[in-house]
């Protein structure tokens, strides 16, 4: 074993001996408790919101036309409508309880222990650790935990995707009625719109990139997509961001402030009109920079470089908001290690006592 | 046959979703391109994870250096599209609790909603988060304060971060917040730059960049640009 093995074998086993301790001392750490809550429902007829979508004859002749609805059995609408052996549905699930409430109520038997959400906090903080191996070096622990974000998010974006876009947007279109009774109930266009035969043949000739065969066609989804993005985003950009931010430049420099009685503000108006003329002069000077047509000599030179100037602030501002983007990630990611899974800290003071006070008295 | 229709059909959706915007009865066109567009790029998610399945299932049939990790990334795979398609776990829809598929498939309870908060959330924020170490890494290594520019840059940054934090606000708070000096405590100081300097910046960018993409746009819907055919022509 080299120094180098000790070394990591020792920190290691140090990090592992202190977790173990924290777990033992005063209320232990990362632990979920639920509370299980049951929904029932029944089935009533109700007075519709929409009578005429239901039944327009009716509707014009001024009846009461209903509608099915699935209400909780412990509502007023269930009370006044659910008539006698109307169909009921109940369920289970659970929802989180914080920890202070468990130590006030010790004898509450609907509050019970979450094997599934301890181990999901056990894994998290675990694999977060693994990722933040990589910082000394990449290795076998960094590269599972990599190995498992792909995996895991090529799926998960599979999976959105399915459900949020191709279940609504493609097949509710082309079979809304199969959609309808099976995982969008309410649908109220039951029309097939067979123009989303498109983006469905599209669709398969772009898997055809997976067949030994035939590859070439992806190349005609692959037009479809670049034409598409082509034009939204011309279209977009000119209008969104050219003509917008032109639009918001060319502004009178002269920038009259009011006071409330009408007055001229005369400090609020001169720093005002300074922020707009360093607008202008900012933006005409970047734009000079951008410039390539003339050669940056003589004036055009000086100006670019005011230009440069501004783009270098610009530049520093974009770096100090990323770096203060992602210090606040990994503050959180800090955050979760200390307070959800070590309970050592409590910002959301939902564990005051488990925390804080019994890591001082053991 | 291979080059011509994609270049027909790259020209004709570009132009009939441009001529969309113009006349009000086509808009719907608009609309539905759109839509097009977002059902393509959902099937693609499944282009890629075909594509995953491929690379991975050849290293670990050929037992490839380091298969054992491929088997990690199928295995993670398979487990969270299979519980996300099946919904398992899923609680009915309150609405329509007679209907076994129509309850979120990330609602909490879920099994892919746990695959979500103690897999796929704090691994990619964790990674992120990583950045910090890197930028941090990066700009000690980079920035020097060699000539005017650097300066501007490094000083501007310093602001920013200074402002954002309470560093800044402790470090000036000898400043009356009324008096007319009041501008160079570094909180209005760092929204001053951000307001003024960066707004200015920032805005010849977005000019910049929104020529940039028109004429590139017409490039490639005029058939100028072909690259994303491939074949280096």
């Amino acid at each position: 074993m080299s120094r180098q093995a000790i070394g990591v074998t020792v920190v290691l086993s140090i990090l592992a001996a202190l977790i173990v301790a924290r777990s033992l001392i005063g209320d232990g750490s990362g632990r979920v408790y639920t509370r299980t809550v049951t929904t029932e429902m029944v089935e009533v007829r109700l007075p519709a919101s929409d009578p005429a979508a239901v039944d327009e004859e009716q509707a014009r002749q001024g009846q009461v036309v209903t509608e099915e609805a699935w209400v909780p059995v412990d509502s007023e609408e269930a009370k006044k409508y659910a008539s006698e052996g109307a169909a009921t549905i109940s369920w289970t699930s659970r929802k989180n309880v914080p920890y202070s409430q468990v130590r006030a109520s010790p004898d509450d038997e609907g509050i019970s222990f979450s094997w599934s959400q301890t181990l999901g906090i056990w894994l998290a903080a675990l694999l977060t650790l693994a990722i933040f191996s990589f910082l000394y070096k990449d290795n076998p622990i960094y590269k599972t935990a990599e190995s498992l974000v792909v995996g895991v998010s090529a799926a998960y974006w599979m999976v959105v995707g399915f459900w949020d876009i191709i279940i609504p947007n493609l097949i509710g279109r082309l079979a809304p009625a199969f959609v309808e009774a099976n995982f969008t109930p309410g649908l109220t266009d039951l029309e097939p719109q067979w123009r989303y035969l498109i983006p469905a043949i599209f669709g398969v000739l772009l898997l055809m990139r997976l067949a030994p065969k035939g590859q070439w066609l992806s190349l005609w989804t692959l037009a479809f997509i670049v034409g598409t993005t082509a034009a939204l985003r011309m279209v977009a950009y000119i209008e969104g961001d050219f003509i917008t931010q032109i639009n918001a430049t060319i502004e009178p420099l002269y920038q009259v402030v009011r006071n409330a009685d009408g007055t001229t503000d005369g400090y609020a108006t001169l720093w005002a009109s300074i922020r707009q003329l360093i607008l202008v002069v900012g933006v005409l000077s970047c734009l000079t920079y951008f410039f390539f047509s003339l050669e940056h000599k003589g004036a055009v030179g000086k100006v670019a470089r005011v230009g440069i100037w501004f783009l270098m602030i610009t530049f520093g501002a974009a770096f100090g908001m990323t770096v203060m983007g992602r210090i606040t990630l990994l503050a959180a990611r800090f955050e979760f290690l200390f307070d959800d899974w070590l309970w050592i800290i409590d910002p959301n003071k939902q564990r005051e006592v488990a925390s804080v006070i019994s890591m001082i008295t053991g | 046959m291979k080059r011509t229709v994609p270049l027909i059909i790259t020209a004709t959706v570009g132009l009939l979703l441009i001529v969309a915007n113009f006349v009000p009865a086509l808009s719907e066109l608009s609309e539905d391109g759109t839509t097009f567009f977002s059902i393509i790029a959902a099937i693609a998610f499944v282009l890629g994870g075909g594509s995953l399945l491929k690379v991975h299932l050849k290293k670990l049939s050929d037992r490839d250096r380091g298969w054992a990790y491929s088997l990690i990334v199928l295995g993670s795979f398979f487990v969270t599209l299979v519980v996300g398609l099946f919904k398992i776990g899923a609680p009915p829809n309150p609405a329509y609790p007679d209907k076994p598929w129509a309850g979120g498939y990330n609602e909490p309870g879920t099994f892919f909603n746990w695959i979500y908060e103690y897999l796929f959330y704090p691994l990619t924020a964790t990674m992120f988060a990583m950045l910090a170490f890197y930028i941090a890494s990066a700009a000690f290594r980079a920035f020097r304060a060699k000539n005017f520019e650097a300066i501007l840059l490094l000083g501007t940054a310093f602001i920013i971060l200074l402002g954002q934090t309470a560093a800044g606000p402790a470090l000036t708070n000898w400043i009356p917040p009324d008096g007319p000096f009041a501008g160079l405590r570094l909180e209005e100081l760092s929204a001053y730059v951000m307001d003024v300097f960066n707004t200015a910046g920032s805005r010849a960018i977005v000019i910049g960049i929104a020529l940039g993409i028109a004429s590139t746009s017409l490039k490639i819907l005029m058939g100028l640009d072909r690259s994303y055919l491939g074949g280096g022509n």
